[in-house]
């Protein structure tokens, strides 16, 4: 049914969505907009847009309740210290808007002006559509082919005789009435796969992989938008690799040595195994602080880079964390070894107002 | 949308209860929604048709997943017009819509018979489908940009009415034409240096400029008097163009109109509660309803620990008062016994309690209410407590459960309905044609985030720099937006 307060509703999700653009920067790096990820929809805390008038501050403010307790006792009953969240953000009185991915991922691409992504040709997966090719008999009346109903009521009218050149009335009946139909057909379609690799040694302290948290939330909302389905993979690393789901992958906390090509090693055999280059749009995002142990290893990765991933993903992108521990060496070699690149992209991510920059270089390119 | 005649027949039957009771009321109109119609009228304050603007889609965004969260629930919706129109959710089982029409009956009374409600319009439904028809033909006239800026610029301030006018007779803003004439410096009589002395003599030019320092004086207290209703003195004042002066006109009608109803809310909850429980368990309910009846009740009337329910406390109010005024438990020789066992067991039969409430429904607003029937053993009886915010802790704590403190916070928050009080005091301060507003501190600062905001968009309907004095953190300041920037500085 469609109700009158639509046109407000929608009026204020426009303006909801106007704000969200305008503090866009802002939001990137909004580490509670990551966690508030559901199926479909992403809830983002909007600030004050209700329209503002004088009011009283909170903070000296005085209530009236109800209830037993002595003084000093907390007013709402419940025990031990207060949370801190009534006094972190003064004044600000924070409205829960629900948007979906799909318009996230507008946002994103305006404000960033990523070019859409042009998938690599897939054979072999379809997917249905319904399209409006054919015609019948019956249907409901919001498909009803006007012109071809009238043009058989005008030949049955001829037909009968009924027809008048000088008074050119047509009045099509029942059995007149012509509808569009629909047919699914099979289109092709893109897949697409993503695998993160993560460095989860003791040098990756909790605020690179904040950043990482981050970043991936953005990719993530990016190519979900841009491909209808997405797989993602997970790997972490230190000196052993091992595939995680989502959930580990930016909890876990080990220490210990690092081998990049552990993880390497690892992708590639799921991408032999799982995800022949024909069929899939491949995206490989690693994140690390670039510490890596002997060149040798170094050595090891940059030959499987060459020769196993640079020819088959669409994408591979290297972001690199900077920590007080890591060296940052492996950008440099990778660097140096390969230079610019069709489809490589490395990015260094200083700290978190970086990242908005960083998504440009890695989503940019429109591979 | 009429209802069906099961449900009109119950509602008929309710309302010759309530006449009964000695409820007067205007003919009320029950209509069946569904709860996205419901939270849809919800959202437009009660009203089918209001002008267009995208706080109302808010409000619904909010309606709506407190409804889907099962968060809030619209307990009853009615609408102080002649007719009454209040609304049923189809939703609901026969038990509740009963306590609903009950309840709106309840309203209704209140309505019609309460003295803060006698200058409101009982067309409002018509009014309001006015505002909504004139708004949309500015927004075609003049863009949708144009005139919701100016919109939310008017809302900013719609509660910046002088709640004074809501029982008295509003004066009818009229446009005062300004005198354009600036002033001048005293002006010389052109002569030749040595005759100076003679032409322009030094007493006359001090008598001038003395006149001219009174003039400028009396311009400069303009208004004359601190004006509280801040949208009447921009509708007279501000330099807008004919459909800007309408929409403040039309937001500060329907603020108006919506001021009462802010001024008796527990008074108003607490009365409708009261006559829907009497009616619906002394006449209406029968044994298998009633324990449907007591858990909804006991959710409407619960108040979680720290919290304030109008309903509770208000219908509490009223039962109290009519118990008192029953047993006699007024006047001079009951205020001055002391004895607790005489004054807990005081009965001289008086039986005035049925007359009392009708007349304090009549007379009262929340404030002279609460500040007339709230008594030292009603605070105890309810546990009631004073509770203030601690810094150190981060959340509010039980301060006080002394009976004139809570008295005095109480009516502290009523005061104004717990808005900041703000008049014009001055139209041309400076000399500059800038608007000063005056804050009359009550011992707790403006919320500044929202006092930027406020004066940036009354900033926009006067088109000069907008000020307010305050006190912010105990230092007397004046805020200034001037449309690009916001300040403060000491006064």
């Amino acid at each position: 049914m469609l109700l009158r307060i639509d046109r407000d509703h929608n009026r204020f999700k426009e303006i909801v969505k106007g704000r969200i653009k305008r503090d866009f920067r802002k939001y990137i790096t909004r580490e509670e907009l990551v966690g508030r990820r559901g199926d479909r929809l992403v809830s983002i805390p909007v600030p004050q847009i209700e329209l503002p008038r004088f009011r009283h501050g909170k903070n000296q403010a005085q209530g009236v309740g109800q209830g037993s307790g002595k003084e000093g006792d907390p007013a709402d009953g419940a025990q031990g210290e207060g949370v801190g969240t009534a006094g972190d953000q003064p004044g600000r009185h924070m409205l829960e808007v629900e948007i979906s991915y799909d318009e996230l991922a507008q946002i994103l691409g305006e404000e960033l002006e990523l070019p859409d992504i042009r998938p690599k040709g897939s054979k072999h997966t379809h997917q249905t559509k319904d399209r409006y090719t054919g015609i019948r008999a019956t249907g409901p009346e919001s498909l009803r082919h006007v012109k071809r109903t009238y043009k058989k009521a005008l030949k049955r009218q001829i037909a009968s005789g009924t027809y008048d050149p000088d008074n050119p009335i047509i009045i099509p009946i029942k059995e007149d009435k012509l509808y569009r139909s629909w047919k699914p057909s099979r289109e092709p379609r893109a897949n697409a796969a993503v695998f993160y690799l993560m460095d989860v040694s003791g040098s990756m302290g909790d605020e690179q992989k904040e950043i990482v948290r981050i970043e991936s939330f953005w990719i993530d909302t990016w190519l979900r938008y841009q491909y209808r389905d997405v797989e993602f993979r997970y790997i972490v690393h230190d000196a052993v690799a091992h595939e995680v789901d989502r959930q580990t992958f930016f909890h876990l906390k080990e220490s210990g040595g690092t081998k990049i090509s552990s993880a390497y090693d690892l992708l590639g055999k799921i991408l032999g195994e799982e995800y022949p280059a024909v069929d899939w749009n491949l995206y490989v995002f690693q994140f690390s602080d670039g510490d890596n142990w002997g060149s040798g290893d170094t050595e090891r990765c940059l030959e499987l880079l060459d020769e196993e991933f640079l020819p088959v993903v669409n994408l591979f992108a290297y972001g690199q964390v900077e920590s007080p521990y890591g060296s940052g060496q492996f950008l440099k070699d990778v660097g140096s070894r390969f230079g610019e690149s069709e489809n490589l992209i490395l990015s260094e991510i200083q700290d978190k107002d970086k990242v908005y920059d960083s998504i440009k270089e890695f989503l940019g390119k429109g591979r | 949308m009429s209802i069906p005649a099961e449900l009109q027949k119950e509602a008929d039957r309710i309302a010759e209860i309530a006449r009964g009771f000695g409820l007067d009321f205007y003919h009320t109109i029950f209509e069946l929604v569904s709860y996205e119609e419901l939270n849809q009228v919800a959202s437009y304050g009660g009203f089918p048709i209001r002008y267009p603007h995208w706080r109302f889609g808010m409000e619904y965004e909010k309606l709506e997943k407190g409804h889907v969260y099962g968060l809030s629930k619209i307990y009853e919706l009615v609408i102080n017009n002649d007719p009454c129109y209040a609304y049923l959710m189809d939703t609901n089982a026969l038990v509740d819509q009963k306590l609903v029409m009950a309840h709106v009956y309840g309203h209704a009374d209140f309505f019609k018979n309460n003295l803060y409600f006698s200058k409101t319009n009982r067309r409002m439904m018509d009014q309001m489908a006015n505002h909504g028809d004139r708004i949309r033909r500015y927004i075609d006239r003049h863009g949708l940009e144009r005139v919701e800026t100016f919109l939310d610029g008017a809302l900013s301030i719609e509660n910046l009415i002088d709640p004074h006018w809501v029982v008295a007779d509003r004066r009818r803003p009229a446009r005062v034409e300004e005198d354009e004439e600036s002033m001048p410096s005293v002006r010389k009589i052109p002569s030749k240096e040595y005759m100076d002395s003679f032409v322009n003599p030094e007493e006359f030019m001090e008598l001038q400029r003395r006149k001219l320092a009174e003039e400028q004086q009396r311009r400069r207290r303009f208004p004359e008097r601190p004006e509280r209703d801040v949208l009447a003195f921009l509708m007279e004042y501000a330099p807008i163009e004919r459909w800007q002066r309408d929409i403040l006109g039309i937001v500060r009608e329907e603020g108006y109109y919506f001021a009462p109803q802010g001024m008796t809310k527990i008074m108003n909850e607490g009365w409708a509660s009261y006559w829907h429980s009497r009616i619906l368990t002394e006449k209406v309910l029968d044994d298998s309803e009633i324990v449907d009846y007591a858990d909804h009740a006991a959710a409407v009337f619960s108040m979680p620990p720290g919290s304030f329910n109008p309903y509770k406390i208000g219908v509490e109010l009223w039962r109290d008062i009519e118990r008192r005024w029953d047993r006699g438990q007024f006047g001079p020789e009951f205020e001055e016994c002391d004895d607790l066992e005489a004054r807990a067991s005081w009965d001289t039969g008086a039986g005035l309690g049925q007359e009392k409430i009708f007349e304090v429904r009549k007379l009262h607003n929340d404030i002279t209410f609460i500040d007339t029937f709230l008594t030292a053993d009603f605070c105890n009886r309810n546990q009631l407590f004073v509770s203030t915010y601690n810094e150190r802790t981060k959340r509010y704590e039980i301060s006080d459960r002394d009976f004139s403190k809570i008295k005095a916070q109480l009516l502290w928050h009523l005061t104004n309905s717990g808005q900041p009080i703000i008049a014009v005091e001055n139209g041309n301060f400076e000399n500059r044609g800038e608007l000063l507003l005056l804050h009359d501190h009550q011992g707790v600062d403006l919320d500044l985030a929202y006092a930027e905001g406020t004066l940036r968009n009354i900033q926009r309907v006067w088109g000069r720099p907008v000020n307010i004095g305050t006190v912010v953190g105990g230092k007397p300041k004046i805020l200034t937006h001037d449309g690009e920037s916001f300040q403060d500085r000491d006064e």
